[in-house]
């Protein structure tokens, strides 16, 4: 038995990565240690968050599937940074941590074309560098056109508490001891990182009168641009706020050397971050208080997640640091804190497609690519998935720009800057945050999932509609004009809003920053669903800025458009400095764009390269 | 491989000493070929070595010859310098044995191109040196060095890093929103922080402005009806008679050039043609001309003649002027005083004439307080030198001005981050420090790159 595509390891990536596969017509096997831990979710129980919100609607926009998933397995959801500007808005769910997994499940049991194995995986078939197939454990193989590696945190796990060093997955699972080394054999350089979990707490032991409540919100949202949602809002869970304290601090500060990484025992390194209880101490000494925050992991069990909490100290100085906690006093703690140790590779040695320069039609995505992160990890399994595909169609593979996505971004900075430390996404990573927002994923991404073919004839009936829409409301509000008498007067005084001095459109009208397009309702019927005048809202309101920010992006692809021959002996270019040189043939760019944006390489190599090119490249021309 | 390229490097003419500079891989071994004295090839870097240059048998001249190896050179390639007895026979002997022995002529800016190109200087570094190389007064020296040594980079990185910690808060905000660690930016707290900034933007725009005065100078257009003798000042400042002096009105019809140094700065001297009302074609282009030359100078001095009374037409042209800094300068104090101007101006008023050069000291005297060219003489000259610089600089500063505008509104943070981000990257497009494509093809024009 054959298969196109097989996925190694079920997480995030992998069941991003083996559904889309299947999806798009390709014989598919995941293959997962354990099936039962599938979409397992070993650190916090929550999908989304800043930047990351963004990156669910974009997998969803793709195709994906976590944003389905999330919405039929939360208890709670929040619109992060409402408050703000519509740029940087980005979803959270509390996930339930036994719920979201079954249902994943379910979403790829239900996927034809492919095939869930339980199997551990040891080593690939590569032949002439290519690879076609994988080993499992007992020696036994298969055979496939593309192989895509989701390990996790599985390649030589180790997990840490204090002095102890137990070679383990996540939960104890087993982890991977051979298959980083046949990488390293085949050519791929090997990091270790770090990262890390804080302590789950039995929540009968929680006196939670002393932390004050954080709530959901009291609007309804959905990561899914196809799905309505199906939560009831007054039955969402509540999250608790509360704080590290200076016995906590002396605490923690008393027993730094027992800490497996300051006491020297860890190599991996860690997330800035998203560091642990003890990092954050001692970096910033001043500080009085932490914050801390308790989330419930399940409705199914009674554990609660301590999030901010990460630490790598022994068992017994877990427990003090725990209970010194207000509220914590009397705590069970029914899971320890753990730092967890594993093999990762050089994301340099990835194309933009996520398929390695090393061995040919092998794809990597997630924490083996450098990154930290649910979300990223689904968007990259999504993206290699995708791409195994289209290499198998003999098809280009999808990039996405940095001004198109965020996935672009991640992708675009993994395989141009590496990463010494686990990559997490930040709204800062992206220059063009203000065009790659939560409302427009689908506007940005689903044309092109319906060139390769990632999404449903619904799913792109749906844009089509949307975008109708948009276009209609936008007419609608450029042709008409708002008449001014003393009707009209009377609602924007009731309204404190000023007068408009004469008859002016309701464009114009709306791109007052007091005005807001609810409140065109008072003129006109608008008979549309919020999320659509949302984008309307937001394209006229903010056009200047919007246009601002394409007069960049527009530079930027200038520079994309000048393309390095995949060829190039950057030897015979004299001039370049001897670490740009390095760090060009390590990454070999593919545009002069993405050479510019190599550390390393400077403004002065990028004008050298450029003239070689210029010379060397327009003599055929 | 680039050729090696060789060229005067001092300025032509009898002077004490030469310098002729190579440049390039085999400059060591070419300048071997026509030098007798130690090894070349032996003698250590950044030492200056006696010998003498000879054409074969003919002893041409006795030199020192500095060798400087690459990369810690202006260029980053092996340099030597050889300094030869001045005067243009010999020098140019030496040159022409360079080119036959294998070398190149460098064209004009070639010695910076290479420094730029090798990632030596920087492109503003670069300007920097091409301001030098045309610098004709020693504070233009002064300034294009300062650029050189990278003191304008210094002053551009500071505000940089201001506007960096400013959006690094704002973006821990967005990215932490639950998060009480960092100061939560509003536009009240961001407004204070913006404007410190921009205060030393101003503060460079204002440098920007004195150094277009130490580059440029300072335009002064000599205004007023015809025959009061404008041109006759122009000779007495300049010292040249360039202007035709005649007592015929309208003799002046171009527009004439003398320029003067006050101080150290350059003052151009625009003589115009007599505003008055006329029906002369050639005339009325010179009168047309005059009207814009007044509107250009950053200097008008309107000469009125002692011993007229003040006409309808004099007043007609104080007018036209009295919006620009101007002085008016009163002509022939040595014939009978008819002339009434309490009431045009009685601060900047110069009584001279231009028979025996009265009241010359004075009109200097004036011209300096009005520029405060004293201060600018003892000032820390750090400025943005060329056209490029200010441009940039400006457009920043509007980006600038832009984000504190918007912080008056109701305009989300993160939007006036971008125009926060874009201050950033255009100053540090300034220093060469963000690559965009306008640079290579600043880089083309300047240099003559390519084919």
């Amino acid at each position: 038995m054959k298969y196109d595509v097989i996925v190694v390891g079920g997480g995030h990536a992998g069941c991003e990565a083996a559904h889309i596969a299947a999806f798009m017509g390709k014989k598919t096997a995941l293959i997962s240690m354990n099936i039962k831990n599938i979409a397992d979710m070993p650190c916090n129980p929550a999908i989304g968050g800043t930047a990351k919100g963004i990156i669910v609607r974009e997998i969803d926009a793709l195709g994906g599937i976590m944003g389905k998933v999330a919405d039929i397995s939360h208890f709670q959801i929040k619109m992060l940074n409402n408050a703000k500007g519509p740029a940087v808005r980005s979803l959270r769910a509390q996930a339930d941590k036994i719920t979201y997994p079954k249902n994943m499940l379910k979403v790829l049991n239900e996927t034809e074309n492919l095939d869930i194995i339980e199997g551990m995986v040891e080593d690939l078939i590569v032949k002439d560098n290519k690879v076609c197939g994988i080993v499992f454990e007992d020696g036994k193989s298969l055979e496939s056109e593309s192989v895509i590696l989701t390990t996790g945190t599985y390649l030589k796990g180790s997990i840490l508490r204090g002095a102890e060093n137990t070679p383990s997955g996540p939960h104890g699972e087993r982890r991977s001891n051979h298959l980083s080394d046949k990488l390293k054999e085949y050519g791929f350089t090997i990091q270790r990182l770090k990262t890390g979990t804080p302590p789950r707490i039995k929540k009968d032991s929680i006196d939670f009168s002393k932390m004050s409540i954080e709530l959901g919100d009291d609007t309804y949202w959905t990561f899914s641009f196809d799905n309505k949602p199906s939560y009831d809002i007054n039955k969402q869970q509540r999250c608790y706020l509360l704080y590290t304290n200076e016995n906590t601090h002396k605490i923690i500060l008393d027993n730094l050397d027992k800490s497996a990484m300051y006491g020297g025992y860890a190599t991996g390194i860690g997330p800035r971050y998203c560091p642990s209880i003890e990092d954050k101490i001692v970096r910033f000494r001043d500080k009085e208080r932490h914050q801390l925050f308790l989330e419930p992991e399940s409705l199914f069990y009674d554990e609660w997640y301590l999030q901010g909490f990460s630490t790598s100290m022994p068992i017994d100085v877990q427990e003090k640091m725990v209970r010194s906690l207000e509220g914590l006093e009397n705590c069970v703690i029914s899971k320890y804190a753990y730092a967890i140790e594993y093999d990762a590779i050089d994301p340099l040695q990835l194309k933009p497609s996520l398929e390695t320069k090393v061995v040919e039609n092998l794809f990597t995505a997630g924490q083996i690519n450098g990154t930290s992160g649910y979300e990223e990890a689904a968007g990259q399994g999504l993206i290699a998935g995708i791409n195994a595909v289209l290499k198998l169609r003999n098809e280009e593979p999808l990039i996405l720009k940095r001004n198109e996505a965020y996935l672009g971004v991640l992708i675009d900075d993994l395989v141009t800057k590496g990463t010494k430390e686990p990559y997490r996404m930040l709204t800062s990573r992206a220059e063009y945050r203000l065009i790659l927002r939560h409302d427009n994923a689908d506007l940005r991404l689903r044309e092109y999932a319906h060139q390769v073919g990632s999404i449903t004839d619904k799913q792109y009936q749906n844009l089509i509609n949307k975008k109708n829409k948009i276009k209609e409301i936008k007419d609608l509000l450029q042709v008409n004009k708002l008449k001014l008498n003393d009707e009209t007067k009377q609602i924007f005084k009731e309204n404190n809003l000023d007068i408009p001095n004469g008859s002016i459109s309701y464009e114009a009208l709306l791109k007052r920053p007091q005005i807001k397009i609810d409140f065109l309702k008072n003129f006109m019927e608008l008979n549309y669903d919020d999320d659509i005048l949302e984008i309307v809202e937001i394209d006229i309101k903010y056009e200047g800025y919007i246009a601002k920010t394409y007069k960049e992006v527009n530079k930027m692809i200038k520079l994309e458009e000048k393309q390095i021959p995949e060829d190039l002996d950057y030897d015979k270019i004299v001039n370049l400095a001897s670490e740009a040189r390095q760090k060009l043939k390590q990454v070999k760019p593919i545009s002069i764009g993405q050479a510019s944006r190599i550390s390393g390489v400077n403004p002065s190599d990028i004008a050298i390269l450029a003239v070689y090119l210029k010379k060397e490249y327009s003599k055929d021309e | 491989m680039e050729d090696t390229i060789c060229a005067i490097s001092t300025a032509l003419g009898v002077g004490a000493i030469s310098i002729v500079r190579v440049s390039g891989n085999e400059s060591i071994e070419i300048v071997s070929k026509i030098y007798k004295g130690k090894n070349l090839n032996q003698v250590k870097s950044h030492t200056i070595n006696y010998g003498y240059i000879y054409d074969g048998e003919e002893l041409i001249d006795e030199v020192l010859v500095s060798i400087m190896k690459a990369p810690k050179t202006y260029t980053m390639e092996d340099i030597i310098e050889i300094n030869c007895h001045g005067g243009i026979s010999t020098t140019n002997k030496i040159l022409e044995l360079l080119l036959k022995k294998g070398c190149r002529l460098a064209e004009p800016g070639e010695f910076t191109k290479r420094a730029f190109l090798n990632g030596r200087i920087d492109l503003t570094q670069a300007e920097a040196v091409s301001d030098l190389l045309n610098a004709t007064n020693d504070k233009q020296r002064t300034t294009a060095l300062n650029g050189l040594n990278g003191r304008l980079t210094k002053i551009i990185k500071d505000l940089r890093s201001k506007l960096l910690s400013i959006m690094a808060n704002i973006e821990v905000n967005i990215d932490y929103p639950e998060y009480e660690d960092a100061l939560e930016i509003t536009h009240e707290n961001l407004l204070p922080m913006l404007n410190e900034v921009n205060d030393e933007f101003i503060k460079i725009l204002e440098d920007a402005k004195n150094y277009k005065v130490i580059k440029n100078g300072i335009d002064v257009a000599l205004v007023g009806r015809p025959n009061v003798g404008k041109s006759s000042l122009l000779n007495a400042l300049t010292g040249e008679d360039r202007a035709i002096v005649t007592s015929i009105s309208g003799t002046t019809r171009d527009i004439i050039e003398g320029s003067m140094n006050l101080n150290g700065i350059n003052l151009n001297i625009i003589d115009t043609a007599g505003i008055r009302e006329t029906d002369d074609t050639v005339e009325k282009i010179g009168v047309t001309k005059s009207k814009d030359m007044i509107n250009k100078a950053d200097l008008v001095i309107l000469l009125l003649n002692n011993n007229e009374e003040l006409t309808n037409e004099d007043k007609e042209i104080y007018n036209s002027v009295k919006d620009n800094k101007h002085i008016i300068f009163v002509n022939k104090t040595d014939l009978d005083k008819k002339l009434d101007v309490d009431n045009l101006s009685k601060t900047n008023v110069v009584y001279g004439n231009t028979v025996d050069n009265g009241g010359l000291s004075e009109l200097k005297k004036k011209i300096v307080d009005l520029f405060n060219l004293g201060a600018l003489e003892s000032k820390d000259l750090t400025y943005l030198s060329n056209a490029r610089q200010v441009d940039i600089f400006t457009k920043a500063k509007n980006s600038l001005e832009n984000a504190i505008d918007n912080c008056k509104g109701e305009t989300p943070i993160e939007m006036i981050d971008v125009d926060i981000k874009d201050t950033w990257d255009l100053l540090g497009e300034l220093i060469g420090e963000t690559y965009h494509d306008e640079l290579l093809d600043e880089l083309f024009s300047k240099f003559c790159l390519g084919k």
